[in-house]
Order: C-alpha cells, then structure tokens, then sequence
C-alpha cells in the first residue's frame, strides 16, 4: 500500500469535493505566492499552445475568447440596461 | 567604544562555537541534481501544440466529459448553456452583438481562407532559420575536420625535418672546415713570407760581401801593379799581337 499522498501536494484534479476548502485554504497566498502562481499557469499554457513547432489558432483565440468573457463580466453592469424590461 | 568590545569578544565567541562539520558536506537543505534532465542538449519543441476543437475549447474537455455523456455531451451543455443566458438575459442582445457577429465572421471568414498560407509561410521561416543553423554546425564541422588534416600533414612533415637538419649540419661542417683551411693558408702564407725574409737578408748580405771583396780584390791588385810591370805587360802584349796577326793573315 503505497503512502497517502499528503493533501498539500495533490493536484487540483485529484482533490475530492470536501477537501477542497482546507486543499485553498493551505494554498499560498502571500504576494510572491500569488506571483509564482501566476508565473507557472502562464508557463504552462505558454508551452502548450504556443511554444511549439506548428501552433494553431487556438493558442491566441483561446486567450482572445478569456478576454471577450472577461470583459464582459467587468461591463455587465451597464450592459443590463438594454435588457428588455418594462422596469429597469 | 563598544564596538572594540564586541570585536575582542567575537574570537572568543568564534572559539566557543562548535567546529565546522566537514569540508565534503554541502550546506543545503534542497537536494541537487536529483533529476535526469540536464540542462544541455535542449530537448526539442513539441511538433504541434494542444488540440483545440472549434478554436477555443480544449480538448481535454470533450475528453473529461466523454465516459458520463458520450461524443454530444458537451455540444448539448454548450446549446443548454446558451439557451440558459439568452432566456434569462445574463447575455443580452443590444447593438454590440450585431458588432460581434460581424467581427466574429470576418475573423472566422480570414482564419478559414489565410490560414494555411500564412502556417506555410511561418514553417517557411522556421525551416529557414533550422538550415542556417544547421549550415552553419556542418560548416564548423567540416572546418574542425579540415583543420584536423592539416594537423595531421603536419605531423608527417615533422618527420622530415631529420634530413632538413641534417643537411644544415652538413653545411655547416663545410663551413668550418673552409674557414679552417683558410686560416691554414694564412698561417702558411705568414710564415713564408717571414722565412723569406730571412733568406732574402742572407742572400743580400753574402751579395754585399761578396761585391766588397771584390772590388778590395781588384783594388788592392791594382795597386799592386808597379809601372815597370805594366810597361812589361804592354810590350808583351804587343808582341802577342803580332803573333797573332801574323797567324791570322797566314789562316786567311
């Protein structure tokens, strides 16, 4: 029986549904944590998509389609205006 | 002032600390070059990147879903999705979507028809760059080989320099013995040249002394001659010369 692999070193896709408050809540959240988070999820999608011999469109219209959501997440609050109310 | 304190505390403070474990120990806590990779040759680039269904969804999703919903689950969630923030407004349909679907079909209708052309040309520079890089390995390749040739002759002409020296040696000998024998000449010349000398001295004086005594000779004999002796002489002559005339005209 090979030993339990301990909860801070799992990966996401590994962790059960009720671990995943205590899996965040070890997470590193100090600014150099947060930084290095960043820095390996770019890395990764970095050398998936777009580091490669023969890359397609899907590298740039993935992160083109993240900032279309994105941006209009940030500018809903606006846009629910032109909703067809009677009662805004 | 207190600092001088602390400095003439400090060896007494260093001796008191325990001894530095041994030299071999490196002071880590993270192990080194645990792994296999290192950093050179650098591993080559993947030949294509993630595949990407549609243009923007993974496929690592339709893969995540396919053992619960089969190939047309996450056609069904996205149409449920859509359906859900149209009737519910949280997608809302006002002039920006007419902008959006325009844009949208152009960038489609440009991806679809430039695509290609524009994979070739990019692959085309790539292959550009690998075969000057390459042109370039086998270039200093092939001049570290020739250069290893030229070594090589090099080391065979070494083995004839033998005969080269041997042949200044020789030239060298002949122009010792030369020189040599030059000054023997001289020497030779010299010592002619004085000895001579010498012979060239007697000879002059037994010439000197020999003249002198002759002429003493012929003097003192001169002198010797009285007039009555040469009156003697004369007539004697004389009449020796008439003896001879007469002999003479007798031949005749």
């Amino acid at each position: 029986l090979p030993a339990a692999v301990l909860l801070k070193d799992t990966k996401l896709m590994d962790v059960k549904l009720g671990q995943l408050g205590s899996w965040l809540a070890m997470r590193d959240f100090t600014p150099s944590g947060i930084l290095g988070a960043v820095r390996r999820g770019y890395d990764r999608y970095y050398n998936k998509y777009i580091n490669v011999r023969k890359g397609g469109i899907g590298g740039i219209s993935m992160v083109l389609a993240g900032y279309i959501v994105l941006s209009y997440v940030w500018s809903y609050s606006h846009i629910k205006h032109d909703r067809r109310r009677k009662y805004h | 002032m207190l600092s001088r304190l602390v400095l003439r505390a400090a060896p007494a403070a260093l001796r008191a600390l325990p001894p530095p474990v041994a030299v071999g120990v490196l002071h880590t806590t993270r192990p080194l070059h645990t792994t296999q990779r290192s950093l050179a040759p650098v591993p080559p680039l993947p030949e294509k990147g993630g595949e990407v269904r549609h243009g923007f969804i993974p496929e690592e999703f339709f893969q995540f879903l396919y053992p619960k919903t089969g190939v047309t689950g996450p056609y069904m969630l996205g149409t449920g999705l859509l359906l859900y923030f149209l009737s519910k407004e949280i997608y809302v349909i006002n002039h920006e979507t007419v902008a959006a679907a325009c844009i949208l079909g152009v960038f489609i209708y440009g991806v679809k028809r430039f695509g290609p052309d524009v994979a070739a040309f990019a692959d085309k520079l790539n292959e550009e760059k690998m075969a000057s890089a390459l042109a370039m390995k086998n270039e200093a390749m092939q001049a570290l080989q020739t250069a290893i040739e030229e070594e090589k002759k090099e080391q065979w002409r070494v083995e004839g320099r033998k005969y080269l020296f041997d042949a200044k040696r020789n030239n060298i000998a002949m122009l010792l013995e030369t020189n040599y024998r030059e000054r023997l000449m001289m020497v030779y010349n010299e010592v002619k040249k004085r000895l001579d000398y010498q012979v060239a001295m007697q000879t002059l004086k037994r010439q000197k002394e020999q003249d002198h005594m002759i002429q003493w000779v012929e003097k003192s004999v001169i002198q010797s001659i009285t007039p009555q002796q040469q009156k003697e002489s004369i007539a004697k002559c004389i009449l020796d010369l008439k003896a001879l005339s007469k002999s003479a005209q007798a031949a005749v």
